[in-house]
């Protein structure tokens, strides 16, 4: 979820903390042997589900493919399972460290250092380490962990074996949403296999790395995408996110032990990141926005799905015209949400000012590269690359009061800000759909969106507030369109009339 | 000194030691940090918000670049965070920067009361926390003075019995779970809870269940609203028009500091007061509630009272009661006479007690045990306050023990008369008619009418623990002031008067005019006290016994202090 | 207590539990599932068996229950639908599932509100309710019925005919 990942980000920037971005760049390694990249000539796939040529499928090679099934047998016979022997005949800090030489950044949301984050582990610490993978997806607009659990669930236990080597954690938890109960049976029926083939349990492989991985089902809750929320719903109470500081996860995660929480996209790299060697897994997509990583697109495209694409090598354009078939036909682009909901949202009439010195330059939606340092430039964010598009028949206050509705349906509650902000932008923007807003409104949606932002313990302050800035910024004549001068200082009580109108 | 750290709280700089708290920081220096949820004995979630200050620290260097050169103070420039951080659960950091004023910190708290009060009631004038309200006032001092809220408010259970003593009003509460985790962390019992989500968060109790345990009424106290009130308390009297009273609880040897809010003489209502040596902020409800027969008038003896021939109790004067008194006391020696006096006495009256004994050359002078259940928390095994104190003032080494000789010595007709002080020998001594019916003469003081009282010759009303003033020393040894709340009701005497005033009536003693005159005396006589002086007692005690007495409920704090969950 | 836990649930709920060597309270979410799957929603008995398991107070339970909206907690149709209404389904038309939904299965939603999200068939065939986001965004309109799920929905009767 998008949102998780935002705040880590923020919050491990604060003093006496490297700062990422100087430490992503690929370290050298001496020893390091590399490996082909995987081709894709000999895989077919199945008919209407080809992925398009400007995809590079690393994590989706075998989704949608002819043939191919869950077992760990399939999985096998395609060099399943080889990178985890490989990796317990090597040091732990050497996984980590080709980890880190990869510059793989978390493909959850903010897009943290997956290897800075697992260095942050006390060096002296005497206490259990967990593992914990983030199959919450719930970021709206986001949908690519549901392929990798529902059709290659072993490259996910592969990717998890080898990172809890890495990090010296016994015990691993998946937290799946509540939404995909088969995928939850699926990794169940995964584990016991990967169990019965000694890949998991313990003395693994005959060394002694031991290790179990077991599923824990969420019951629907956004906040359990934010990770120390997570760790705290993994715990029996309620997801309330914790404060940070203390409550880093690398250091007093699950039960205050050491944790690493990270995504099921960013699980499943570790596995290639192996396979390719650190350094050459770096060279696929741009500077520190290394790797591939999957978009998925929804809303007015004709058609929506997902591609997994070389970080930053495909734009915008490309990828709404080219892999989506453009808008719908008679239709133009108003704007695009472009990474989960959250994310601010762009005008498909801006123009934005991205590089820096000499390389600046003001490009078109159309040209913007999908990566994290360009939609960052942009106003936005990569995200959980959940790509929404927007197109001209759309009412952009029908649009943010869907987002609103969702953000105060998912607020934990706990703190003051975004719990009794979420539910006041709802209440107005419900109040701007059903015309019985007045001109004023917008200013005060504005002004509550404003004092959640940057308030509140976790990143859903910023995720529930960034669409209301954003579009009011954006849109904010089309919005006061939709408003009523009239009802101006008249008196309102939204709710008794759209609960008469059916609307609530 | 690499223990403290240097911090600059609006602009000036001062030195913490490492791992305060950012707030406390403030605090100490003046800069008060508003705030709601955060509180010193409970763990910090961070929920409220209110105490967002602007933080900065010296700058990182980009990489290659020389650090900033720190300036003839030695301190670094400080480069501000763009981003408020909560002073309540971060710690001072050497060369921090802490800004509680200025627009950033201001726009936010403006802010987070403007999203506080949007779905709070503003049911003020039926509220029983105005006055003591912390949502009333911050607004006063960091809200807009105006609302945007337009929208209509969530409904929420209102007037919610959640347990005997305490009342819920749910559209009040502002989630700060205060009250939630005092029950889980330091009462043990945790009932509470929040339900559903978002802005539908509910505090409650579980369907049949209730908030019932002895110390529930702390969560009343920490409430920064009014959403968790006081049965007891509610709609009482508004705060602002009782009087505060530093004292100490007298329910037992613990000695829980407690402030006790009156008006006009008339005991409204009880809270702990913060001694981290003794209560720490909490006190039971069994102890904060036992005061209301104090205020009640039909049960207290509100003059003096002596026997006329036919042994009708007759309405006398003090000065009447102590002459009849003194003249029947006289008719016995020494050996014929036992004073039973009370370890709910304060050291002075026990000072007093001692001095009248040695004037009347009293056989036995002796005091009443009282014990319980010890409750694992606050609540000693020990329920007289001054045990401690019978101990050091009258020298009993096993106050108690001599009761029954003193039964059997009234039966054998070797005691002929005895004084009863703060006692009600045959309510709490085991005393029956029978024991006392040996005794020529039988004189007594005491607040309340009862047995003892009618079977005494004179009767003296003597003041209760609220109506007089004293010092007494806690099972740890600690010793603490009793500060007098109110008078007694009609003619009514500390029972430091009552003792001196018999004494006098019997040519013995002069001019003691006050409690702090018999600490002194106290101090110059009784070793253990010497070189105290009262005014070096203060409202927290000082510790003057040793002893091997701990209370559970601090142990178990220090705890969590050390484990740096709470600040303590 | 008066609810009747089968031998066979309660065996799968201690083996749910040992998946949480460190603490048993971690386990109230399976515990939660298994229990809600056999009696198709969590009322207080329910509660009350998962805390007594647990050794919790059951308001801890109850404050978990009543935060996840993947916890019933009144009785659902024989067949529980759940249609995502967020953005992306939204635009694909998922409100007009909804309505479509209703009117198919009889069901009446204008009781439904915050503390009432499941509306039920007269008959108590069917129930209903609107999820938020399934992460299926690019198949838009989904629904789950149970635990099937179902991407680009477009012919309701046909999907009702599944579940009769």
């Amino acid at each position: 979820m998008t949102f998780m990942k935002a705040w880590t980000t923020s919050t491990l920037s604060l003093p006496n903390t490297p700062d990422p971005i100087f430490l992503t760049a690929p370290q050298n390694h001496p020893n390091h042997r590399t490996y082909p990249l995987p081709t894709m000539s000999a895989i077919t796939y199945k008919s209407g589900k080809e992925p398009h040529p400007n995809e590079r499928r690393i994590i989706f090679k075998n989704v949608d493919r002819e043939g191919w099934d869950q077992s760990i047998d399939t999985y096998e016979g395609e060099g399943g399972y080889d990178q985890l022997k490989r990796a317990v005949a090597m040091e732990p800090g050497a996984v980590t460290n080709e980890v880190k030489s990869a510059g793989l950044r978390g493909r959850g949301g903010a897009g943290f250092p997956a290897g800075l984050k697992w260095s942050f582990l006390p060096p002296n610490n005497t206490k259990p380490v967990y593992l914990i993978c983030n199959a919450d997806e719930s970021e709206p607009g986001t949908f690519k962990d549901r392929y990798i659990i529902h059709q290659d669930p072993h490259q996910l236990i592969e990717g998890m074996a080898i990172a809890a080597f890495a990090v010296g954690a016994k015990l691993a938890y998946i937290y799946i949403r509540e939404e995909f109960p088969q995928g939850a049976e699926i990794l169940e029926k995964a584990i016991t296999e990967a169990r019965e083939k000694g890949y998991l349990g313990k003395n693994i492989l005959g060394t002694d790395f031991e290790l179990e991985i077991y599923v824990h089902r969420g019951a629907g809750a956004y906040i359990c995408g934010e990770e120390t929320g997570l760790i705290e719903s993994l715990e029996g109470k309620r997801p309330y996110p914790r404060i940070k500081p203390p409550y880093f996860p690398a250091a007093m995660g699950l039960y205050l032990c050491p944790t690493i929480v990270n995504n099921v996209e960013t699980l499943c790299h570790v596995r290639h990141i192996l396979e390719m060697g650190g350094e050459e897994w770096s060279k696929v997509g741009t500077p520190n926005n290394t790797g591939t990583r999957i978009l998925c697109v929804s809303g007015d495209v004709k058609k929506p799905g997902y591609f997994e694409v070389e970080v930053g090598k495909v734009t915008m354009g490309e990828l709404i015209n080219d892999m989506c078939g453009g808008l719908k036909d008679g239709r133009s682009l108003k704007a695009v949400i472009p990474g989960g909901s959250s994310a601010k949202v762009l005008r498909a009439d801006e123009t934005f000012k991205v590089g820096k010195g000499d390389d600046c330059k003001e490009i078109s939606i159309w040209d913007i590269p999908m990566d994290f340092d360009t939609l960052a430039a942009c106003g936005s964010m990569a995200g959980s690359g959940g790509v929404i598009v927007i197109d001209d028949s759309r009412s952009i206050s029908w649009v943010l009061n869907n987002i609103n509705n969702f953000y105060a349906h998912e607020s934990c509650g706990q703190c003051t800000p975004c719990r009794e902000g979420s539910l006041w932008m709802k209440k107005i923007t419900d109040r701007l759909v059903a015309d019985k807003a007045a001109p004023s409104d917008i200013e005060t949606l504005d002004a509550v969106a404003r004092n959640i932002d940057g308030q509140t313990i976790c990143a859903f302050g910023e995720a529930s507030s960034w669409p209301t800035e954003s579009f009011v910024e954006k849109f904010k004549d089309e919005l006061i369109a939709d408003t009523k001068p009239e009802l101006e200082n008249t008196p309102v009580n939204a709710e008794k009339e759209l609960a008469a109108a059916g609307l609530l | 000194m690499s223990d403290l750290v240097d911090v600059q709280i609006n602009g000036e700089w001062h030195q913490f030691p490492k791992g305060t708290r950012m707030i406390e920081a403030c605090r100490e220096v003046g800069a008060e940090v508003p705030h709601y949820c955060y509180h010193p004995k409970l763990t910090s979630p961070g929920n409220c918000r209110m105490c967002l200050v602007q933080m900065g620290m010296p700058p990182r260097p980009a990489p290659g670049a020389e650090p900033a050169q720190p300036d003839e103070d030695g301190h670094v420039p400080i480069s501000w965070m763009p981003r408020p951080v909560i002073a309540c659960a971060n710690t001072v950091a050497p060369n921090m920067g802490i800004r509680t004023q200025g627009e950033l910190t201001e726009n936010v708290r403006e802010g987070v009361m403007e999203l506080m009060l949007a779905n709070h009631p503003l049911d003020c004038p039926i509220c029983d926390q105005a006055g003591e309200c912390h949502l009333q006032e911050y607004s006063v001092e960091h809200g807009k003075g105006e609302g945007r809220f337009r929208e209509q408010k969530v409904k929420k259970p209102k007037n919610v019995d959640v347990g005997p003593r305490i009342r819920l009003d749910d559209e009040r509460c502002i989630m700060c779970s205060r009250c939630i985790r005092f029950m889980d962390e330091v009462a043990d019992d945790p009932v509470l809870g929040f339900t559903d989500r978002g802005s539908h968060t509910t505090l409650a109790v579980y369907p049949g269940r209730e908030l019932d345990s002895n110390y529930s009424l702390n969560t009343a106290d920490l409430c920064p609203v009014g959403a968790l009130t006081s049965n007891d308390f509610r709609f009482q009297m508004r705060v602002w028009f009782m009087k505060e009273i530093n004292t100490i609880d007298t329910n037992c040897g613990t000695g829980a500091n407690i402030t006790v809010y009156a008006r006009q003489g008339e005991i409204f209502r009880i809270k702990p007061r913060q001694n981290n040596s003794v209560n720490s902020d909490w006190m039971p409800d069994s102890h904060r509630l036992s005061f209301h027969w104090i205020n009640d008038e039909e049960t207290r003896l509100t003059s003096a009272l002596a026997k006329d021939e036919n042994g009708n109790h007759q309405v006398v004067t003090n000065e009447n009661a102590y002459a009849i008194a003194a003249a029947k006391l006289s008719k016995y020696k020494g050996h014929e006479i036992a004073i039973i006096a009370s370890a709910r006495m304060t050291n002075e009256e026990l000072f007093m007690v001692k001095r009248l004994a040695k004037h009347l050359k009293a056989k036995i002078v002796e005091t009443v045990p009282r014990t319980g259940e010890a409750d694992g928390y606050l609540i000693s095994e020990d329920r007289n306050p001054n045990t401690l104190g019978v101990k050091t003032v009258l020298g009993l080494d096993d106050p108690g023990s001599q009761l029954e000789s003193i039964k059997d010595d009234i039966k054998q007709g070797q005691i002929h008369a005895l004084i009863t002080l703060q006692e009600d020998l045959i309510t709490d001594a085991g005393f029956t008619d029978d024991d006392l019916a040996g005794l020529d003469v039988l004189i007594s003081s005491y607040p309340c009418a009862n047995p003892t009282a009618e079977r005494s010759d004179v009767v003296l009303p003597g003041g209760c623990w609220a109506e007089k003033s004293g010092t007494m020393l806690n099972i740890q040894g600690r010793l603490q002031r009793l500060n007098k709340v109110t008078d007694g009701p009609g003619t009514t005497e500390e029972p430091w008067e009552v003792i001196r005033n018999l004494q006098q009536a019997l040519g013995g003693g002069n001019g003691i005019h006050s409690h702090t005159e018999i600490f002194n005396q106290l101090a110059e006589t009784i070793p253990v006290f010497a070189g105290v002086k009262f005014q070096d007692i203060g409202d927290l005690g000082i510790p003057l016994v040793e002893t091997d007495e701990t209370l559970p409920l601090l142990e178990r704090e220090k705890e969590r202090v050390a484990q740096g969950l709470i600040v303590g | 207590m008066s609810l009747e836990v089968p031998a066979d649930l309660e065996k799968q709920i201690d083996e749910r539990i040992t998946h949480y060597p460190v603490s048993k309270r971690s386990a109230v979410l399976p515990v939660l599932h298994l229990l809600q799957h056999h009696f198709r929603f969590v009322n207080e008995e329910v509660i009350e068996w998962a805390a007594a398991k647990l050794e919790l107070e059951p308001i801890k339970v109850l404050e978990v229950v009543s935060f996840y909206p993947g916890f019933r907690q009144s009785a659902p149709g024989k067949y529980h639908i759940r249609v995502c209404r967020t953005l992306s389904c939204a635009m694909a038309g998922s409100y007009e599932l909804m309505d479509s939904l209703c009117e198919k299965t009889g069901i009446d939603r204008s009781g439904v509100d915050h503390h009432n999200p499941i509306a039920v068939s007269a008959d108590g065939t069917y129930s209903i309710e609107f999820a938020e986001c399934l992460a299926s965004c690019g198949t838009g309109p989904v629904c789950m019925v149970e635990d099937d799920f179902y991407e680009s929905v477009d012919d309701v009767d046909a999907l009702l005919a599944k579940y009769s």
